[in-house]
């Protein structure tokens, strides 16, 4: 593993050390560490690349499966499938950083499927940053696809803050019956930045729900799109959140789609998009900060 | 010391769009270090507009704000909260993702101890455990709201302390205890206070009453000199109001 690797592996995991528990390390596209468990195995894909993560049933465990890209023209794509067995209660932490020293552009291109028994519960972390002092542009394109049984839940919790130049993110979920998916979104984008999410859930079973959060702040000439369609297929709640600070010249745009084929389907779509409202910023200015430290403050705790 | 010397403002009228409309006209007072000053007067008479210029949220066309002296008219909102002016708003502002820690520890300029924050919060009559970490968002009723507003400014200590109309959106339980806060923060701190407010019962704990109405001072005086006017159904001090109580 390189110095570069351990230091976008600290940005996006608490990684430090030996790993305790179930990992996979993936670097400039080759594996630069790996761990199984007696409870979930970790195995290479044959004829693509990626891994199987296979959890068993009733595991209790923390699962680490970041990605790095640690210098330019590397374009890296990876193929990586979770199988989360029933009664499983299991935290993974993915995330990816990438690092550019020259003109040409990196990116790493992250498909991940989970599929997720029956009463299982799945915590999910991916935290996505890009450094180095290259012009190459950092491109991260994560694409998640996720199968909910019956009971079970998950929690996605994704963040992208600083020097990722270029993202489109995709997720699909199909949820079955008491299933719940909760993602929050944290999104900071600067300069010519674009990133692009598009969330699509399929509520097919009764009484399942998905709450999508997402929290964004766009500066510079930076441009942000969020997209979600929440189809509501029999009884249940969906429930999408697009809240945006827009600063300089940054564009952000929300697009909801909310499709209730079911009378009690029950869904709600709310965005909010502005500037930093006047008042909060003479709020703290009248606690002694100046109107560039209240606005720090501010974008600070929105993207918190 | 705080000083008005002939403080006018003008807007623009919105209603008529043409004209100008005059909100304060040629106010001058004083308030003294280490008194208690109750603003009262009829809506729309001006306080706040005069509360908000001495913050240094709103300028004045014409006039002179002194802060012990010192000329304080063209200084921003920054720079008058350092030099020791605080400001509790009327309807206090909401933030997402800001907690009540981090708003106290603003205010205190500092990093301050569970046990310190507890005591601020304590005071206003919450419970620190269940709001010190809690975001100042949409979720706090508009009672927690106010009640955390005056714990922040509690935590700044400062030498002037600007309430504009506290007891708007407190229930009778807090509004008990606001009496208590005041009377503590003036000893502890032994700075000026200035409070905008309607209720007779603040009124009643202040050294001297200024009314505002029609953008000009009507009567200044001790509170024994002026509450008893203010009591009377047809107070001859509340131009615009006549008729009716603006005291609670």
């Amino acid at each position: 593993m390189n110095d570069i690797t351990k230091k976008l592996l600290s940005m996006i995991s608490d990684i430090s050390g030996e790993i305790k528990g179930a990992f996979n390390i993936r670097e400039d596209g080759g594996c630069a560490g790996r761990q199984s468990t007696e409870n979930v195995d970790i195995i290479p894909k044959v004829g693509q690349p990626g891994i199987d993560i296979i959890i068993k049933p009733n595991t209790k465990e923390k699962i680490y499966i970041p990605a790095c890209v640690t210098k330019s023209n590397v374009d890296d794509l990876v193929y990586n499938d979770f199988y989360v067995g029933e009664n499983s209660d299991v935290v993974i932490v993915a995330g990816c950083g990438v690092h550019t020293d020259g003109e040409e552009d990196s990116q790493h291109n992250g498909i991940h499927r989970f599929f997720i028994s029956k009463n299982a519960k799945v915590r999910y972390e991916e935290k996505h940053v890009g450094i180095g002092e290259g012009t190459g542009k950092r491109i991260i394109n994560p694409q998640t696809y996720i199968e909910m049984a019956e009971n079970s839940y998950m929690e996605m919790d994704t963040v992208q803050i600083k020097g990722v130049d270029s993202t489109k993110r995709d997720s699909k979920a199909v949820l079955q019956a008491n299933a719940k998916l909760v993602i929050k979104e944290k999104i900071m984008t600067h300069g010519e930045q674009y990133a692009e999410t598009n969330f699509a859930v399929d509520l097919d079973g009764e009484d399942s729900g998905v709450d999508l959060i997402s929290r964004s702040v766009a500066r510079g000439t930076s441009k942000q799109m969020f997209r979600s369609v929440i189809n509501g297929n029999t009884r249940c709640t969906g429930h999408s959140e697009c809240d945006a600070i827009i600063m300089d010249k940054g564009v952000v745009s929300a697009i909801p789609e909310l499709t209730a084929n079911d009378i009690d389907a029950a869904l709600i779509h709310e965005a909010a998009i502005g500037k930093i409202a006047g008042e909060q910023l003479i709020k703290l200015m009248t606690l002694g900060l100046t109107s560039e430290e209240a606005e720090a403050k501010i974008v600070e705790g929105f993207l918190k | 010391m705080l000083e008005l010397k002939n403080i006018s403002l003008s807007v623009e009228d919105e209603f008529t769009g043409n004209g100008q409309k005059e909100i304060l006209r040629d106010v001058s007072l004083t308030i003294e270090t280490g008194k208690l000053v109750v603003v009262t007067g009829p809506n729309g008479g001006g306080k706040s507009t005069m509360a908000k210029m001495i913050a240094g949220i709103l300028k004045p066309n014409q006039g002179q704000i002194l802060l012990d002296g010192e000329d304080v008219t063209d200084l921003d909102i920054t720079q008058r909260a350092t030099r020791g002016i605080s400001f509790a708003f009327q309807q206090p502002v909401r933030f997402k993702g800001i907690t009540v820690r981090d708003l106290i520890n603003l205010a205190s300029g500092r990093e301050i101890s569970d046990c310190e924050a507890c005591g601020y919060l304590k005071e206003v009559g919450l419970c620190a455990r269940d709001y010190i970490d809690r975001e100042v968002n949409a979720s706090l009723s508009g009672g927690e709201i106010k009640r955390i507003e005056i714990a922040t400014v509690m935590a700044r200590k400062t030498k002037l302390t600007i309430f504009d109309e506290p007891e708007a959106g407190i229930d009778l339980w807090s509004f008990n205890n606001l009496i208590d806060v005041f009377k503590n923060l003036r000893k502890e701190i032994n700075g000026s206070m200035l409070i905008i407010s309607h209720q007779e019962r603040i009124l009643d704990i202040a050294d001297e009453i200024i009314v505002i109405a029609d953008g000009k001072v009507m009567a200044r005086g001790k509170k024994e000199e002026v509450l008893p006017e203010l009591l009377r159904e047809d107070c001859q001090y509340c131009v615009g109001g006549k008729g009716r109580r603006v005291v609670q």
